[in-house]
């Protein structure tokens, strides 16, 4: 059996994610996939995903994950990463677009016209480089990583989530925004802690070891919408 | 506190090999693209910057295995960038495990590269290169676009090539300046500015690092998100730790 399934929903570097994770756990059986079934059978799940979200909405669909992908963020230890954890969301600005409703909230533009440092700079849009994250309440995956670390961010929209206990970590960018959101066995980041060095390697091998308990009953799987 | 300013060490590549002499102590083999990279990771690289400079078609495969070695390896943010000419190539190389593919040459002679490419994967991952240089006349400064590796001029005025290719899509811009390259004079701090203030997207400040100086000058005087350089660390004269020092000590955010 796949321990931990990278879904490929063909939006970029997937094999990054999956070399990090093979790195800091060399047992594990670690599978870049796009069959549903592999999805539903694997130990736990990453969802990444780079890009603009109605094209990796629709690439997903395409590919007949969506069932696959909201049944593994109800029943397992799942990590949105970038546009994965984007997707999440009940929609987005960019397209103006529906996500998959499973966290609540709305994905939302950096304002770039109205920001700026302490100095007075203009700060540029995307959002790149890295940046410091405040761990807004302690967390198995933030284990043994030192608050305000920092992680690569590279990005132009971020998640605003409805709820401010699903809010598992804050960086500031111009505005302050949810970096990291958590929900039962859901853990979701806007950086890429595949390209985060040592934090971001932490971070991964948290997640391999997480033992989430699952509350959430797995219900039944909604249908895709009509096309 | 918030975003940290970038130090990006660039490699020029040929055939899947590091050239252009980098010399560090107890470094076996100066070529080993791996092996230099890991070098920089663990010196605390924002970034590293891989440039094919191969001509030939046949070499182009290499930079992708290149590239795969590299991110199998290494989990720091890596651009590459160098006759990239088509969709595919971006493609090819963002799967190998690039995060940020960088065009030149090929978005001057179509720039729809750039919107398509961007449409596809994301204004984050698509930068594009201008090497500019200074044009002779009187009035205010401007720059001309060079190609081909500097040795086409084409015509375009930088600054307006720079808002034209943000407005197709562009993630960031790589900005060279041609008079500087290898002068170690420092940046052209008046190009820099005026692409920082002119463009609501990243500028990274290339060409002219003789000092660690004039890294703080590019960020404080030419507003630059992050500063490349190549030689000064290729032959261990600074570490990336000691130019990181540096700018910490002038007041800049960076991550230590």
């Amino acid at each position: 059996m796949t321990d931990v399934a990278v879904i490929d929903y063909g939006m970029g570097n997937l094999r990054s994610v999956a070399k990090a994770i093979e790195h800091v756990a060399p047992r594990l059986e670690v599978a870049i996939t796009s069959d549903p079934r592999v999805v539903l059978r694997a130990g736990r799940v990453v969802f990444p995903g780079q890009g603009a979200m109605p094209d990796c909405m629709r690439e997903m669909e395409a590919r007949g994950l969506r069932e696959a992908v909201i049944a593994a963020a109800r029943a397992k230890p799942f990590l949105g990463i970038c546009s994965g954890l984007q997707m999440l969301f009940d929609a987005s600005e960019e397209g103006d677009v529906a996500g998959l409703g499973l966290l609540p909230g709305r994905v939302r533009r950096f304002p770039a016209d109205r920001m700026t440092d302490a100095q007075g700079i203009r700060l540029k849009v995307p959002h790149m480089g890295w940046n410091e994250v405040r761990q807004m309440a302690p967390h198995p995956l933030w284990q043994g990583i030192a608050p305000g670390s920092r992680f690569y961010f590279v990005h132009s929209y971020f998640p605003e989530p409805a709820s401010r206990e699903l809010v598992a970590g804050q960086s500031v960018y111009g505005v302050p925004f949810a970096c990291a959101c958590a929900r039962d066995n859901v853990f979701a980041v806007q950086f890429h802690p595949e390209k985060s060095q040592a934090a971001g390697l932490r971070l991964l091998a948290n997640f391999v070891a997480w033992q989430p308990a699952v509350h959430r009953p797995v219900l039944a799987v909604p249908a895709a919408p009509a096309a | 506190m918030g975003l940290a300013k970038r130090i990006i060490p660039c490699l020029d590549v040929t055939a899947g090999r590091v050239v252009k002499g980098v010399n560090f102590v107890g470094l076996r083999d100066a070529g080993d693209p791996v092996e230099i990279a890991r070098r920089y990771d663990e010196q605390g690289a924002d970034e590293l910057a891989f440039l094919d400079i191969t001509a030939s078609s046949g070499g182009r495969d290499l930079i992708v295995s290149m590239v795969e070695a590299v991110a199998a390896q290494v989990f720091n943010p890596l651009t590459v960038g160098g006759g990239v000419r088509t969709v595919e190539d971006v493609r090819r190389l963002l799967n190998a495990g690039a995060d940020k593919v960088s065009v030149n040459t090929a978005a001057v002679q179509n720039p729809q590269l750039v919107a398509d490419a961007t449409a596809r994967y994301g204004s984050q991952c698509i930068v594009v290169a201008v090497d500019a240089k200074r044009a002779p006349g009187p009035g205010a400064p401007h720059w001309e676009v060079y190609t081909h590796g500097g040795r086409k001029a084409s015509g375009l005025d930088a600054l307006a090539w720079g808002r034209r290719v943000e407005a197709l899509g562009a993630g960031e811009i790589l900005l060279t300046s041609m008079d500087r390259d290898g002068t170690r004079s420092g940046f052209d701090l008046e190009l820099t500015r005026a692409f920082s203030d002119a463009l609501s997207i990243p500028v990274i400040a290339s060409g002219g690092v003789g000092t660690l100086d004039h890294l703080v000058d590019g960020i404080l005087k030419g507003r630059a998100d992050a500063v490349l350089a190549a030689s000064v660390f290729h032959f261990g004269e600074f570490t990336i730790r000691q130019a990181k020092e540096h700018l910490a000590w002038r007041g800049i955010e960076v991550r230590l």
